[in-house]
């Protein structure tokens, strides 16, 4: 009961602690206001952040069941020998720290924002390998519980091309599985800093960190509304648009898709 | 979908399955994929390796291995290790208990379910929002701080510690913990209870049981997980990054002051050093660490 209570009080009073810090006034005797949080809005600086860090974490859950997902479906029915060569490739992000990886990732980066692009988009290229050993393993499940071979087999004998096998056979009969990995790419996209900080681009995390030099009870405002954010996202995304008698397995991904993220953290 | 995959099927489709010649168009589908992989994952890793051995000109050299031999650094990778192997070792004896408490409970319990979930959603806070979490509780304004003034105790004697490395321990306990939850629960739940009702049937105590039976079946298990942590808390930056804002006093602040400071002073041929020290570091330990995961399956699970 005591561990409960110590460790119960470790892990909560942070977090009171960030929303408490976030109401306070000017000075210590001010009332309770809400004009840290009002001002996140008034900061374009941080708006724009805000943006680019949702529109990365689509266009890196997208890019990530484009390239991933056909390629695992591919490789599990044409060529099993390399079952084993993907999946070490893909939890390989898992060994290779995110602060050394981005050391290599700097002239990459370089070369990109002279040739490409240097728009803040492009981080999306490095967010995909970061997204890569957790949406693995969460479609790995998701095609495992399914019996992939006989259902392409059959659509395959009815005349489907690959492309309608994919998008009208496989994803249907693994749509827990996709929102899983698209739950867990969004949410570790929006929690990263250690990329964008070190190729010198300004998501939301960074901006968080900037803002704080100027005003603290604004940042830490933000950092509260992206805790909340994080989390209303995981319970939404997997009530949305499901029959009633399939809320009950969301209910369930919800509470195991956290638990995959835990083996390796969002700080990255 | 299969933008880059399916024309190359859709031709070879209609033959009999099995046969030796499809095998290079099978493999075509794939190089979306092993492309996305080299240039992002691979690339990078061999950018490191090579800049780490030459030098600007690109003649080879040892000279960034040898300055890694500076005091600063020296201190940094000490700190580095002292950090995580502490935070790791907290962690793991307050997991493996929060874990233990777990199990011993209903399995199907609400008790059970509410702190797995915490703990998965814990174990990924980390990063700016940690680091803000807790100057809002022990800063110098942090609430805990202001109300242990108010009662006369001042939790800085001899300076604010918390933007030290002692403070970054504790803040890396807090996704420590939950971590440790997480990937020892499982060996937990591989310990048998008969295994007990069979050492009390021959005689032996609960020490007997502790240190003949389950100790010696979770040790491995136990020590994996504290490598695991301890890659964990090593590889870890965001978090020191929003708590430190001077100085080199851990290797990741090091690499990213190497690389970030302006043009002349940025040593990148250090960094990679660095960077390419850390990679072996981490993959030593996880190494033992699956090899002890290995072992600990033999008999849990």
């Amino acid at each position: 009961m005591a561990v409960f209570l110590v460790l119960g009080a470790f892990f909560l009073v942070p977090l009171f602690a960030m929303f408490e810090f976030s109401t306070r006034g000017n000075s210590p005797t001010a009332p309770r206001t809400l004009d840290s949080w009002s001002q996140i809005i008034k900061i374009p600086e941080l708006a724009k952040a805000i943006t680019a860090s949702l529109e990365l974490a689509a266009i890196t859950s997208i890019a990530m069941l484009v390239l991933i997902l056909p390629t695992m479906v591919w490789v599990r029915l044409r060529l099993p020998t390399l079952n084993r060569v993907i999946e070490f490739i893909c939890l390989l992000p898992l060994v290779v720290p995110a602060i050394a990886l981005v050391v290599g990732m700097v002239p990459l980066y370089r070369w990109i924002s002279i040739n490409v692009s240097d728009s803040i988009l492009t981080l999306s290229f490095a967010y995909l390998i970061l997204v890569l050993p957790y949406t693995y393993r969460t479609l790995d499940a998701g095609l495992a519980s399914i019996d992939l071979k006989t259902l392409t087999e059959a659509a395959r004998s009815l005349g489907a091309g690959w492309g309608t096998v994919m998008v009208q056979v496989v994803v249907p009969n693994m749509t827990t599985a996709i929102l899983n990995a698209c739950l867990l790419s969004v949410a570790l996209v929006l929690g990263e800093f250690t990329f964008a900080n070190l190729l010198a681009f300004e998501n939301v995390q960074v901006a968080i960190l900037y803002v704080s030099f100027v005003s603290a009870g604004t940042s830490i405002a933000v950092a509260v509304a992206s805790l909340i954010f994080t989390f209303t996202l995981l319970l939404i995304l997997s009530f949305v648009g499901r029959p009633r008698e399939r809320v009950a397995a969301a209910e369930e991904a919800i509470f195991t898709a956290p638990a995959q993220v835990g083996e390796w953290g969002m700080r990255a | 979908m299969t933008a880059a995959g399916s024309p190359a099927v859709s031709t070879t489709a209609a033959r009999p399955a099995g046969g030796g010649r499809r095998l290079p168009v099978a493999w075509v589908a794939t190089v979306p994929f092993f492309a996305y992989v080299g240039l992002f994952l691979l690339l990078p890793t061999l950018v490191i390796a090579w800049g780490s051995f030459t030098t600007k000109g690109g003649n080879l050299t040892f000279s960034n291995f040898t300055s890694i031999n500076q005091p600063y650094l020296v201190k940094a990778f000490v700190q580095s290790a002292a950090i995580s192997a502490v935070s790791a070792l907290v962690g793991a004896f307050a997991g493996a208990l929060l874990a233990y408490a777990v199990v011993t409970g209903n399995p199907r319990g609400i008790l059970r379910r509410a702190i797995t979930s915490a703990a998965g959603v814990l174990a990924q806070f980390g990063g700016v929002t940690l680091a803000f979490s807790f100057i809002a509780t022990l800063g110098t304004t942090g609430i805990v701080t202001q109300f242990l003034m108010q009662h006369g105790i001042n939790i800085f004697p001899n300076g604010i510690w918390l933007y030290e490395p002692s403070g970054v321990t504790l803040v890396y306990c807090y996704f420590q913990i939950p971590l440790m939850v997480l990937v020892f629960l499982p060996a937990l739940d591989g310990v048998r209870p008969q295994w007990r009702e069979a050492t009390e049937s021959l005689g032996g105590s609960t020490w007997h049981y502790w240190r003949y039976v389950a100790g010696p079946l979770l040790a491995p298990s136990f020590l994996g997980c504290v490598l695991l942590l301890f890659a964990n808390g090593f590889s870890a930056y965001a978090t020191a990054a929003a708590l430190i804002s001077q100085g080199s006093p851990i290797v990741p602040l090091a690499i990213s002051n190497l690389l970030t400071s302006e043009v002349g002073r940025a040593k990148p041929g250090l960094a990679q050093a660095l960077a390419l020290a850390m990679i072996i570091i981490v993959l030593c330990v996880m190494v033992l660490y699956a090899a002890l995961q290995r072992r600990t399956s033999r008999w849990l699970r």
